[in-house]
């Protein structure tokens, strides 16, 4: 009797297998996209996700179901060339679909010259989160460096957040210490003396500030930061630094991947549609920076304008970056490696 | 009064250790699982029951519960064979063999996700194999299964192995004298004298299959509603501030494991019996 009760379910067990040879693609009419995203994105794709399959079936196209996948930005890139199989991944930086591109060689090394604005459809900058009534007085990138005073930043290895973070601050320092890159280093040096937490991702830093309640200021990424006062009401101020960064995270088709899957056209439809104005609306909404001008002209009195950086025109692009500040021996490894 | 027993102790001093245990056992045993259904209720038992309840958490729950399915059967059947490999033979390699059952307790959950990602991830050793012939492991239902055989491998035959050499094989060398085969020897004598140890051995395997978080966060690609375990939910939902239904999944689990410590004292209380009864 046990025997065979034990042979049942080792059958059982295999013949589960093949079930799950194709785990996204087409299952009797309904389209399933796997969307691998960073981790404040949550809300944002939950009502996109809404919207676009509301508008799939109004278009008469029957019924799609994407799927959320969120993390570290750097961890998420991982996992695709690993062999996640996403079909579209909506990534915090572009360095970070690089990866997919060259160590996994699942879509093409051009990737983000196929939609419009650098792929990024909403952009967003880093700012200052602090308790309430801002009791350290922390105005600027110059004062979280003070003695006695916690910074939650996430892992620039493993989060993509932390790497804008990370170059903003840099950005600032060359600027007030006129370029002298020892003194910049040295402030970085003591910037992250002040880290109490190193989290993975930025909403791991979010849940360390102001769940747990540690350190005196969180450095996060815009939306985060107003998500932070909708779930804390109360508790926390933003503070908009003398300086910041255009953080433009990218968003692409995995072409290899939904070639098998078959699901090319509708990734690429899932995508655009973040271009559209419903969209727009909805990342203004989440306190995402609109690209389309008008919509984010409605969210100005919150999504306040400051000068803002760029990768591109500061720090050569991402690929140089990324080798100069976080790869293996580059100036964060510096910073805080050698302690 | 002098003659007292010398282990008994002074009562201040009994009275200090009974209390420090108490303290003890309150801090990190008691107050965690209290704090686990408090939080699970803050928001009434409605909260609790559509955490539990919606399609994701659901979803959680049958892949939790699958993958207990697949991998408990598995190294039972494993666990069995090991031990009485182990136990009743004696070979070259026997204590190799021992180590190697041990090994998924000494590894480091991560690790050993992270090993089914080197061997079958897209870079992995039979990636590219994988890949041609449209085989997924790694972030889907297979690799879950792997990673939690893997670390609940050696729960089964590490219960059986002490009990059954102890037992020795006297009464199974008396079966094969009178012309029992093999089969009929496992099943009339050696598994009526270990069926409580390996009731207990498979109760501890299913309740680390359900519970656990590293191995198989590796080897998840984290999808709502498709390969998040309820531990992994419980991550994910708490990430989304959502903490009240993170504590509602956490409650659920925390229960199973209730539920398996009292069965387990069931076992014990009736294996005792047993044992009176011979």
């Amino acid at each position: 009797m046990k025997s065979r009760l034990l042979l049942t379910f080792v059958l059982a067990s295999f013949a589960s297998l093949p079930a799950c040879k194709k785990s996204a693609g087409t299952a009797g009419g309904t389209v399933e996209l796997q969307n691998v995203s960073y981790d404040p994105t949550r809300e944002f794709y939950a009502d996109v996700n809404a919207a676009f399959a509301k508008k799939w079936a109004a278009d008469g196209k029957g019924e799609i179901k994407i799927t959320q996948s969120h993390g570290g930005s750097g961890k998420q890139a991982r996992a695709v060339v690993d062999g996640q199989p996403a079909d579209v991944v909506t990534l915090a930086l572009a360095g970070d679909i690089d990866v997919i591109a060259q160590k996994g060689q699942l879509l093409p090394a051009d990737w983000q010259s196929k939609l419009a604005d650098n792929s990024s459809p909403y952009t967003s900058t880093i700012v200052f989160v602090v308790r309430k009534g801002n009791p350290k007085g922390l105005k600027d990138w110059g004062d979280l460096t003070n003695s006695g005073i916690g910074v939650i930043t996430p892992n620039p290895k493993t989060s993509g957040g932390a790497r804008w973070n990370y170059l903003a601050a840099w950005a600032w320092a060359e600027k007030h210490y006129g370029g002298d890159q020892k003194q910049v280093l040295d402030y970085i040096k003591a910037l992250f003396k002040n880290v109490p937490v190193l989290d993975a991702g930025a909403r791991g830093s979010t849940t360390t500030f102001a769940q747990r309640k540690i350190g005196d200021v969180l450095i996060s990424w815009e939306n985060e930061a107003y998500l932070i006062e909708k779930e804390f009401p109360g508790e926390t101020e933003i503070v908009y630094p003398s300086l910041s960064i255009l953080a433009e995270p990218p968003v692409a088709v995995v072409e290899k991947n939904t070639e098998k899957n078959g699901t090319t056209a509708a990734a690429r439809a899932y995508l655009e549609f973040l271009y559209t104005d419903e969209a727009q609306e909805l990342a203004g909404k989440h306190f995402y920076r609109p690209r389309n001008a008008a919509i984010l002209a409605k969210y100005s009195a919150k999504l306040t304008p400051i000068p803002l950086v760029t990768v591109d025109k500061d720090f050569g692009g991402w690929a140089k970056a990324q080798t100069t500040h976080f790869d293996d021996g580059g100036t964060f490894d510096q910073a805080y490696g050698t302690k | 009064m002098a003659n007292r027993s010398v282990t008994t102790e002074s009562a201040l001093v009994r009275w200090l250790l009974i209390g420090l245990a108490i303290v003890i056992l309150t801090l990190f045993l008691l107050l965690p699982l209290a704090a686990v259904f408090i939080e699970a209720f803050r928001r009434g038992s409605e909260v609790f029951i559509k955490a539990l309840t919606e399609d994701a958490a659901l979803s959680a729950i049958k892949l939790t519960l699958l993958a207990a399915g697949i991998s408990v059967p598995l190294n039972t059947a494993f666990g069995l064979a090991a031990a009485w490999l182990i136990t009743k033979f004696r070979f070259k390699g026997r204590s190799f063999l021992l180590s190697l059952i041990d090994l998924p307790f000494a590894v480091s959950p991560v690790i050993a996700g992270l090993v089914f990602v080197l061997l079958f991830g897209a870079r992995g050793w039979f990636g590219p194999w994988l890949k041609a012939n449209d085989i997924q492991i790694i972030f889907a239902l297979p690799g879950i299964i792997l990673a939690t055989v893997f670390v609940t491998f050696p729960f089964v035959a590490r219960e059986l192995i002490p009990l059954m050499e102890s037992q020795g094989s006297d009464q199974e060398e008396a079966a094969v004298t009178l012309g029992a085969r093999g089969w009929q020897v496992f099943r009339h004598v050696t598994l009526p004298n270990i069926k409580w140890g390996l009731l207990y051995g498979i109760l501890l395997c299913n309740a680390r299959a359900m519970g656990e978080f590293g191995a198989v966060s590796v080897v998840s690609g984290h999808i709502r509603g498709k390969t998040n375990t309820l531990p992994l939910h419980v991550e994910v939902l708490y990430n989304e501030y959502q903490f009240s239904a993170a504590f509602a999944c956490a409650a659920l689990l925390a229960l199973l494991a209730l539920l398996t410590l009292g069965l387990k004292s069931l076992v014990e209380h009736l294996s005792g019996h047993s044992a009176k009864g011979h």
